[in-house]
């Protein structure tokens, strides 16, 4: 069944988007990550104008965020504190990651800075991820499987000043180096047009140390609200916001969303972060492989303007 | 206001015998003339839109003093869609990675190129008539007009343009396009594709014989949205804001729904 989406000017397989974006929902529910940074290159693959695809691919995250924060909020599962203080460094950070996406665009070469950057940070992200959960499954299976929390592990720059505490997640911590982390993942959300949650998760797990099981509903509440700001901007800014599109990946993500939390919830920790690992990491090589491989087609189109 | 509604193709060829009558009491300055008609001249893109086609039929009139040319007629009919700015760039590997170093900007390339003539181009005209005329996607790609640099004979750029627009079947070329339905009636038909953008397009047909140019008409015909997409389409560009917040609130009430829903506690 195809049909026209006004906004990118062509028709498309609803049948065929509905699968997509529910296969991209059910991970997304799974990892607690906006799955963007998946189904936005499908789209472009599609055919759909990358502004349109970059710019649409908000909608499916705003809707499937709500559902995972609502279902955090059931089962107590959401920092709000900490979730807010997230919000806060993000709109600053998308802010200058906005600013930043114009200015190496007019300066040419954006297309490598951004290929570069999913290089590098989906390679060191990924490849922390595994050697933890690698080193975690090892431990358990000398028999003496490494506690949950360690009691003095707390970083130096969880102790800098205004501490704030964060009853939900048993966190006692700066604020500084948390707007720090979510002015990053902000900026590198904006600028490589993702919502950063793989990003954010690992770096709340890991850095911050919060517990697994309030990770997940607390980044989700960041990239709703990070997203939903995003959303407005692109409609306002770039006009590529495709209303039938959105509604389209809509209905097919929220389904997947709902599977893949529950699938979720069933997995153990370690688990989970292999096989976050796992995601990440291949997106990462995915994009180091076309960078180092020499192309088909050597030569590419951009179009400006239409006239 | 022109005609909406397409006409039926079947309802056209009755249509046009009568119309060469009116052109013919009107009389030609020239040797040959063109008289030619589209099957629509303003098409509804709707939500169930997925490509269609346009059929040029024409005529040639010919005032008494001349005879009939021995060899017969060629006629080359060149659609072109809204023109885009673009910029071809090229992959290389300085180093161990393939950036995009090259590059040429196009001013003013056709979105949408569709080339059908009734014989071979080769046949109808020799190389310099036809960059001159720009009859066929070669010569229109080799055109000056199409960026600032001279273009040379080897131009990878232009190939380059020319190999991914034909690969994407928006540039296309057919040498049997145009059939005579009679030594002086001609149709053509040209298949738009959906991935085609709405816009105005330009229909240039051009009348040779034995290689030389005889007469041209230049049409033209507009897709445009219609309906839904049209108001969605408008509500985009000068209701920004509302829609960006409406896209948000359905999104919104979408998770909510499904958190609903899917509720099992």
């Amino acid at each position: 069944m195809q049909i026209y989406l006004p906004i990118a000017e062509m028709p498309v397989s609803v049948l065929l988007l509905i699968g997509l974006g529910a296969a991209v929902g059910f991970i997304s529910g799974l990892f607690g990550i906006g799955g963007g940074f998946l189904m936005t290159p499908i789209l472009i693959v599609m055919g759909i104008p990358p502004a349109v695809a970059v710019a649409t691919q908000t909608a499916p995250i705003v809707a499937s965020s709500t559902t995972s924060v609502l279902a955090a909020l059931r089962r107590n599962a959401l920092d709000l504190r900490l979730g807010l203080v997230l919000v806060l460094g993000g709109f600053v950070g998308t802010s200058l990651g906005v600013w930043f996406f114009a200015a190496m665009r007019r300066a040419g070469q954006l297309d490598l800075v951004i290929t570069v950057a999913y290089v590098t940070l989906f390679t060191i992200v990924g490849g922390l991820m595994l050697a933890e959960s690698v080193r975690s499954f090892w431990a358990r299976r000398r028999g003496k499987a490494r506690p949950a929390r360690l009691g003095g592990d707390h970083a130096a720059y969880l102790a800098w000043p205004l501490r704030m505490r964060f009853p939900r997640s048993r966190l006692y911590a700066s604020v500084i180096p948390i707007l720090g982390l979510a002015l990053f993942v902000g900026f590198a959300g904006a600028v490589l047009g993702i919502g950063g949650g793989f990003i954010l998760v690992p770096a709340l797990l890991y850095l911050m140390r919060v517990p697994t099981g309030v990770v997940v509903g607390t980044s989700q509440f960041q990239i709703l609200c990070t997203s939903f700001v995003a959303l407005v901007l692109h409609a306002v800014q770039n006009q590529a916001v495709d209303i039938v599109l959105a509604v389209i990946l809509i209905v097919g993500g929220v389904f997947g969303a709902q599977f893949g939390a529950r699938a979720g919830r069933n997995l153990r920790s370690d688990y989970f972060r292999f096989l976050l690992a796992i995601l990440v990491l291949a997106v990462g090589l995915r994009f180091a492989v076309e960078l180092a491989l020499r192309p088909a087609e050597p030569f590419s189109i951009m179009v400006q303007e239409a006239r | 206001m022109r005609v909406i509604v397409p006409l039926h193709a079947g309802a056209l060829m009755r249509a046009v015998p009568a119309l060469l009558l009116c052109w013919v009491a009107a009389g030609g300055v020239r040797a040959e003339s063109l008289v030619v008609s589209l099957s629509f001249n303003r098409l509804a893109v709707t939500s169930t839109y997925t490509g269609t086609s346009v059929a040029v039929f024409g005529a040639i009139e010919r005032d008494g003093q001349v005879a009939g040319r021995s060899g017969g007629y060629d006629v080359v009919v060149t659609i072109r869609g809204p023109r885009q700015a673009l910029t071809v760039r090229e992959k290389e590997a300085p180093g161990p990675v393939w950036v995009n170093r090259a590059q040429q900007k196009f001013a003013e390339v056709p979105s949408f190129l569709t080339v059908l003539s009734s014989r071979p181009l080769a046949d109808i005209a020799d190389p310099a008539t036809r960059r001159r005329l720009r009859l066929g996607l070669q010569a229109i790609v080799a055109a000056p007009d199409l960026t600032l640099t001279v273009p040379s004979p080897d131009d990878p750029f232009r190939e380059a343009l020319l190999r991914l627009r034909r690969r994407d079947r928006l540039f296309t070329e057919s040498e049997a396009g145009v059939r005579f339905l009679s030594p002086s009636v001609f149709r053509a038909t040209a298949p738009l594709p959906a991935t085609a953008p709405v816009g105005a397009y330009d229909v240039e047909v051009a009348l040779l014989a034995g290689g030389v140019p005889l007469a041209r008409h230049e049409g033209r015909f507009d897709l445009v949205k219609s309906g839904v997409e049209q108001g969605l389409a408008t509500l985009a560009r000068d209701w920004s804001l509302a829609y960006g917040l409406a896209v948000g609130v359905v999104a919104l009430i979408s998770g909510w729904l499904a958190s609903v829903i899917f509720r099992r506690d």
